[in-house]
């Protein structure tokens, strides 16, 4: 074979490993429909933002990755592509009484300018149709290739400026995924934009992983991997990816959980025999045991105060959510309502617990309300088999687990149940998904 | 259909499953066994005791899964056998080891199933033991939900989900 011929077999080869490799990481990747926005919600228009530097055009769509999040959150129904007729992208450019025709309660408008060294610079306003005032106004900087960071923070400062409360638009969600059956299964922890976008591996397995956890500053992950042959509890730093065991006791090692401090993990163990809570002080590493019944406690997570523990129990006979002090004693039952209640998730100021509720066959979530007196529950989720529900930070909207099929998938739902959005595989399952912390401005 | 047919029809799936189980397996420990050619009778052994070979051989012993209702980890009566041959192995084989590896179906949350995973295979060791093993003989490991045999959300594939799987890791 001459050997030009040989080189070029070999770029060949190299070209199509290139290629098989993108296409695995590809094939990570969620699959993210556009949403529409609840029609009762509050209108607002983001007009697309005019780039008015000399470079190369912006591959972000800066107003699209807005539309999308502010539409997501059930809290605005944002104006179609089709339907905005104007394009200002400065305030002298702006005609109000076209977006009052449009019956837009709102308005955003912005632009990109070249900034140092292949930077840019979006300069984004926020109005008030109505009363044609200017509500907000800000010059983000931004790289090239973090524009739709820069796009989750400006959806986070509108949310904020209108609703009163923060916005959880630029945060991230880890998740499970898994594709085979049986012993061929292989898994992966990933880690996405908090609209599935930009999936990173975390780890990948051929052993199963599962309940990944995110530490406050959502710099580290807990999660439970069986790569040593059963369950052990690893920490895993994302930006360097090193990790370490937290616990590998004889049994089941499960279901992390930190303190809102960060200093302490509340973790499942059955060293005992059977699965019980308890709290490890990661400094020391020195475990507390926190509940003792022969039934099976398990999935413990913090109240936002670091006070109590909220844990699945069926020493009722069922599982059912179990509420005990940090410091140990006897835990009170919570949930009141339904035969199977299991994996609690709690909003960020305490008042909320979604909760998988079960039911004969049908499995969907439900959230309690605690300020309402204790027993107000509201399905936020049609079933048959959902779990796994995750709060965002801010409480607007909880992922979900769902299965459809023979596959799993996810659901972003608002905590209104108004607006749900349904993110897929390529191929194979995608559940767990756990919702970040915000993220330092 | 009848009682006796449901233990026959179960004990041709935990055979079937078995076998696939075994088949598929790449990862250590080796089945400690070379395959080979066994006499169409097993022949019962002398002493009224196994041996080694009858792990591949005896059509009792070929069985390693038992199954188990929703939520619950009682041993149902057409597990008895299996669980009769296997402790008595256990027992005439002092060296022997195997893994009890528990499992659930997909209904609940994961973590609750691995605890539910862990009484079952719990309550197969208790069994074992009843039956002349000794705890130093098993190891319980949960995969709670996490290793399905099967993917459709029914009855069917639930069933065939909820299960022990007797892995020998050590035959004699």
């Amino acid at each position: 074979m001459p050997k030009t011929m040989i080189s070029s077999v070999r770029a060949c080869c190299v070209m199509l490993l290139l290629l098989l490799g993108s296409t695995s990481l590809l094939a990570q990747g969620l699959v993210v429909p556009p949403v529409s926005g609840s029609p009762t919600a509050r209108p607002i228009t983001i007009v697309p933002f005019g780039y008015e530097g000399a470079g190369l055009p912006l591959e972000t769509d800066i107003a699209a990755v807005v539309t999308g999040d502010l539409n997501r959150s059930g809290q605005f129904n944002a104006l179609g592509r089709d339907n905005i007729i104007e394009y200002p992208v400065r305030a002298s450019d702006l005609r109000f009484d076209t977006w009052r025709m449009l019956k837009q309660d709102y308005i955003v408008i912005g632009r990109v300018l070249d900034s140092n060294e292949g930077a840019v610079r979006i300069e984004f306003e926020l109005y008030d149709v109505g009363t044609r005032k200017r509500l907000f106004g800000l010059a983000l900087p931004a790289r090239r290739a973090d524009l739709r960071a820069a796009s989750h923070q400006i959806a986070d400062y509108v949310y904020e400026k209108i609703t009163g409360i923060r916005g959880a638009f630029w945060t991230r969600m880890a998740y499970v995924t898994s594709t085979g059956l049986g012993k061929n299964t292989q898994y992966a922890l990933m880690v996405a934009d908090s609209d599935g976008y930009n999936p990173q591996v975390v780890v990948r397995s051929g052993e199963p992983l599962l309940s990944p956890a995110w530490s406050p500053d959502s710099k580290k992950l807990a999660y439970v991997s069986f790569e040593r042959g059963s369950s052990s509890i690893y920490l895993q730093e994302l930006t360097t990816g090193s990790r370490q065991i937290l616990a590998s006791y004889r049994g089941i090692n499960g279901a992390p959980a930190f303190s809102p401090d960060g200093t302490r993990i509340a973790l499942t163990l059955s060293q005992t025999g059977n699965p019980e809570i308890y709290i490890m002080d990661l400094a020391t590493r020195r475990t507390t045991q926190i509940t003792k019944h022969y039934s099976i406690d398990t999935e413990a997570i913090w109240t936002p105060d670091g006070q109590n523990l909220i844990f699945t129990s069926d020493r009722a006979g069922k599982p059912q959510l179990y509420q005990v002090s940090a410091a140990g004693g006897e835990p009170t039952r919570l949930s009141s309502k339904g035969e199977y209640n299991a994996r609690a998730t709690i909003s960020g100021d305490g008042k909320k617990i979604a909760m998988a509720q079960g039911a004969g066959n049908v499995y969907r979530i439900a959230v309690l309300d605690r300020s309402r007196g204790g027993a107000d529950y509201t399905m936020l989720s049609p079933g048959n088999l959902d779990e796994s529900p995750s709060f965002a930070p801010n409480g607007s909207m909880v992922l979900y687990a769902a299965r459809e099929g023979q596959r799993g998938v996810l659901y972003a739902v608002s905590a209104d149940g108004r607006v749900r959005q349904r993110l897929v595989l390529a191929d194979g399952d995608v559940r767990e998904p756990a919702w970040s912390p915000f993220r330092q401005r | 259909m009848n009682k006796t047919m449901r233990v026959v029809l179960m004990g041709v799936l935990a055979v079937s499953m078995a076998a696939c189980a075994t088949k598929k397996k790449d990862a250590p420990p080796p089945p400690p066994e070379p395959v080979r050619e066994t006499p169409v009778t097993p022949a019962a052994p002398d002493d009224g005791k196994y041996s080694a070979e009858d792990l591949n051989s005896d059509s009792c012993l070929r069985q390693r899964v038992v199954y188990f209702d929703f939520d619950q980890a009682d041993i149902r009566s057409d597990a008895a056998a299996i669980l009769a041959c296997h402790g008595k192995y256990l027992s005439d084989l002092s060296g022997a080891k195997m893994t009890l590896e528990g499992h659930a179906d997909e209904r609940g949350s994961r973590e609750y199933n691995m605890g539910l995973g862990e009484r079952r295979g719990n309550a197969v060791s208790s069994a074992l033991q009843a039956n002349g093993g000794s705890s130093a003989q098993i190891t319980v490991n949960s995969y709670g939900e996490e290793r399905p045999t099967c993917a459709e959300s029914d009855e069917t594939c639930w069933g065939k989900n909820r299960r022990v799987e007797i892995v020998y890791t050590q035959a004699q």
